[in-house]
């Protein structure tokens, strides 16, 4: 594009600003003054925080952390897989100042290209070194546990499986609800590869396909269709009943579906995390200080009670109505070692599952 | 310059997957799952472009040329699917399945092309029965005098005559369902553009989903190249520039006929997400937000829209009427750029202005110009389609007796092309803006930093399963979408019909046999 044609372009994009109206000439002006890495976490108390985690579960916490230190978060709400693109594209020019993720692939993939700043070891012995990334180049926030949940109408408590592999079992057939194109479904079977071996993992994945599996787009429509009986069990994070329970306005031991943590180890028993890094040099502890804010006694309390989850904090507790996360068997997984998402996805469309 | 535009995506596709190399790239396209992908893709825009193609003619029929019932309701009612978002219209099939059966689910590749259809044809209706209305009847009544029947000048005459604005309009539908992601995605049906997305998000395979976004271009280039081989085909028409009244087809019992199939389209269309959203609020309890919320996410959409829909009219002007005015290869392949980026999924045009924003626009990077910029990247073949097809019936001879009574050429424009092509001019920016404001990929990865829209604040509720509180912004969003869709069908004339229809001419058609 030659410089003329350019200026041009420029022109005509800001004449249709002019006509959108004042109304976003305020994210205009921060956006532009916001171009640099290093001009971002500006001594004037603000940073820019992508989350790829709701509004509706992230927003409170953050007002209540700015309400506290007098730091303004400008906040770029999406989806962890896209802000995540969005952020290897931006490189070096992203406004961003953290990430705060939903799953541990999103933020080892924006580690792998060196844009997370270590954080400090304070910071990464307040929590175990279970849920934090090798390098220290992120660092949990929140447990989501994998389990299976089950209607109590149609199924035993005693009739439930030891492990996920007993699920292929002929007695399974055609109950058994799954989100195969979900991200938490496809970490659940990295983490089996990872524990069991490719091969062990393909047998299981082609057979679970052959067992008449119920597939749904989201773990949201598994639990509702297992509250409502239309399927029996379905794997999915330990969270999505009591979401359930929030909008119909119940307590969870009112629904008929109910939650079933797997012992021994078993892989179906994985505890992933929610996580943060900072994103790129930091010229000031703002962006710290939001770290220690989520990891602080008051923020996970905050996310226990708003998106019950597991705290990772030591002396903040689960919610009463969970196993505490002690008590849980998980799988002796490192969280650092579910990088290889692609071979997952791909050995997961070749058993016919998504 | 709306070229340009049009080709940042394309650039950017081309840098990333070059920097794979050409052996990466034809790795991961080489594929079998890759050739089933692309059957299913095409088979799936193929089964909805003629399905969109037998409702969208058939109502603008019915709608212009004829004696139905109630036609003066259903020349507007029929453009109203338009405003439904393709992710919550099939969102609301999915959750009124268990209606009819606990276990039946409501999905895959019918299901898929049912809703696609139900929410595309208006792409379709739209243009054609705007070409109708304004298209000369003094053909169609020399062919009823020499003879022909109703099916055979329907068949002969009229139907040729706007044979542009069906090509356009069924292109539009095509790469439309190319594109979307939101109900292949809920209805569970395997398309490119869910493995797009999915490469994305598992495993942030960004090279994959650019090289599998690539092949998507290739598969428009040869669509777009079928529908330029009908065009050639087809004759221009063009209308005497006055309006000649005629009386309309009488279908006897066939109106009835009719009026029940245009019924079931809207009570299919629209009666089923009003019915999912009632049970929304009805079983939920989750509040929905203040309305001051609610207002400031309106407010958004309507200026990020507006300010789409202003760029993008600005960009399409000139393309349209150098497409219709001066036709040839190079005004050809204007217009087909600018139908290229139309088929891509908006996280990659969405990506494609990142790129394009960090690396050459960085003060415009997360403002609304550059938000307005990848709408006018999505949606110029909207525009262009509308000014092209006004500016087509504009009789140039009009232009040229203003060029010999010694007007310039930018006076003739000015004073001749552009009244006449304003019909189509605003058409066209109805259309657009109805279309940014149910945009959500591109409007999440570019808005500015905390401006929440409509779509995004419905994205967010459903996110997490708080259905009570989404469900009055999605009525919100079809409402706001719904009134330029109204205009669009009001200010096309396509609802003027009974008042010509009042001036009966059949006489003439009378005598002559």
């Amino acid at each position: 594009m030659t410089a003329r044609a350019r200026n041009f372009m420029l022109a005509t994009l800001a004449a249709s600003v002019g006509l959108a109206g004042c109304s976003t000439s305020d994210e205009e002006t921060t956006a532009s003054s916001s171009d640099g890495t290093t001009a971002t976490a500006a001594s004037d108390s603000t940073l820019t925080l992508y989350s790829g985690r709701n509004e509706e579960l992230v927003q409170p916490v953050l007002d209540d952390f700015t309400a506290e230190t007098g730091i303004e978060v400008k906040v770029r709400y999406g989806n962890t897989a896209e802000i995540a693109a969005q952020l290897l594209e931006e490189g070096d020019n992203s406004p961003a100042d953290l990430f705060l993720a939903q799953d541990a692939g999103a933020l080892g993939a924006v580690a792998s290209e060196g844009m997370l700043t270590d954080l400090p070891a304070e910071t990464l012995d307040s929590v175990s070194s279970t849920y934090q990334s090798a390098d220290g180049s992120w660092v949990g926030v929140t447990g989501r546990a994998r389990v299976l949940i089950y209607n109590e109408r149609n199924v035993d408590a005693s009739e439930l499986p030891d492990s996920v592999f007993d699920l292929v079992e002929p007695e399974w057939e055609g109950r058994v609800g799954v989100a195969p194109t979900n991200a938490s479904f496809q970490s659940f079977v990295t983490a089996m590869r990872v524990q069991e071996g490719d091969e062990v993992t393909e047998q299981w994945l082609s057979d679970l396909a052959a067992n008449d599996p119920q597939i749904r787009e989201k773990n949201g429509m598994i639990v509702a269709d297992v509250n409502d009986g239309a399927i029996d069990v379905g794997l999915v994070n330990h969270y999505y009943l009591f979401e359930l329970a929030d909008e119909q306005g119940v307590e969870v031991d009112e629904l008929d579906a109910v939650n079933y943590f797997f012992e021994g180890g078993d892989t179906g028993g994985l505890v992933n995390i929610s996580g943060v890094g900072l994103v790129g040099e930091q010229s000031d502890g703002d962006a710290q200080a939001l770290v220690d804010y989520l990891l602080s006694t008051p923020g996970q309390e905050y996310f226990r009670s708003a998106t019950h989850e597991y705290p990772l904090v030591e002396g903040v507790d689960a919610e009463e109505s969970l196993p505490t996360l002690d008590s849980l068997d998980v799988p002796d997984i490192d969280l650092n070692d579910l990088e290889d998402l692609q071979t997952t996805v791909q050995m997961i469309s070749e058993a016919g599952l998504s | 310059m709306a070229t340009a535009v049009a080709l940042i995506p394309l650039f950017y596709l081309l840098l990333r997957t070059g920097q794979a190399g050409l052996t990466a790239w034809w790795e991961r396209i080489a594929t079998a799952r890759v050739a089933e992908l692309a059957t299913t893709s095409v088979l799936l825009a193929l089964v909805v472009a003629l399905a969109c193609l037998a409702i969208g003619v058939g109502s603008a029929y019915l709608v212009t040329r004829t004696n139905v019932p109630g036609r003066r309701f259903f020349a507007v009612m029929m453009a109203l699917p338009l405003a439904v978002p393709s992710y919550v219209a099939a969102f609301t099939w999915v959750s009124v399945a268990d209606l009819w059966s606990d276990s039946a689910r409501f999905e895959g590749f019918v299901a898929a092309a049912v809703v696609l259809t139900l929410y595309t044809y208006p792409y379709v209706y739209l243009p054609v029965a705007a070409a109708l209305s304004g298209a000369d009847r003094g053909q169609e009544e020399v062919a009823r005098s020499l003879g022909y029947n109703a099916w055979g000048t329907l068949w002969r005459v009229t139907l040729p005559q706007v044979r542009p604005a069906i090509a356009g309009g069924g292109l539009l539908a095509t790469l439309y369902v190319l594109a979307d992601f939101g109900a292949v995605s809920i209805l569970r049906v395997d398309t490119f553009t869910r493995a797009v997305f999915t490469a994305f998000s598992a495993g942030f395979d960004r090279i994959g989903a650019l090289s599998l976004s690539t092949l998507l271009l290739l598969i428009t280039l040869v669509i777009l190249g079928a529908e330029s081989w009908t065009r050639r085909r087809g004759a221009r028409y063009v209308s005497s520039g006055a309006r000649s009244a005629s009386a309309p087809a009488d279908l006897g019992w066939g109106r009835l006929a009719g009026l029940a199939a245009m019924s079931l389209v809207l009570l299919a269309a629209l009666g089923v997400p009003a019915l999912s959203m009632l049970r929304w609020v009805d079983e939920g309890v989750s509040q929905a937000d203040s309305l001051a919320d609610i207002a400031a996410a309106a407010g958004g959409s309507l200026a990020v829209s507006a300010a789409g829909t202003a760029l993008t009219l600005a960009l399409a002007l000139p393309v349209g009427i150098l497409v219709a005015r001066y036709p040839g290869k190079l005004s050809r392949a204007l217009e087909g750029a600018a139908y290229l980026a139309h088929s891509l999924p908006g996280i990659v045009v969405g990506l494609s202005l990142v790129f394009f924003g960090v690396t050459v626009a960085l003060p415009l990077y997360q403002t609304t110009a550059l938000l307005a910029l990848a709408y006018a990247t999505l949606f110029l073949p909207l525009a262009v389609a509308a000014v092209a097809g006004a500016a087509a019936q504009a009789p140039p001879s009009l232009d040229e007796v203003a060029q010999s009574l010694g007007y310039s050429r930018s006076a003739v424009f000015r004073k001749v092309t552009l009244p006449l092509t304003l019909p189509g001019i605003g058409a066209g920016a109805a259309l657009v803006f109805l279309t940014c404001m149910k945009e959500l990929p591109a409007t999440l990865l570019l808005r500015p930093t905390g401006l929440d829209t409509l779509a995004t604040e419905l994205w967010q509720a459903t996110g997490v399963q708080r259905y009570a509180e989404a469900a009055p912004l999605a009525f919100l969003l079809v409402i706001l979408a719904a009134l330029p869709t109204w205009l669009l069908a009001r200010r096309s004339g396509i609802s003027a019909g009974p008042k010509l229809a009042k001036q009966p001419t059949k006489i003439k058609v009378v005598e002559t046999q």
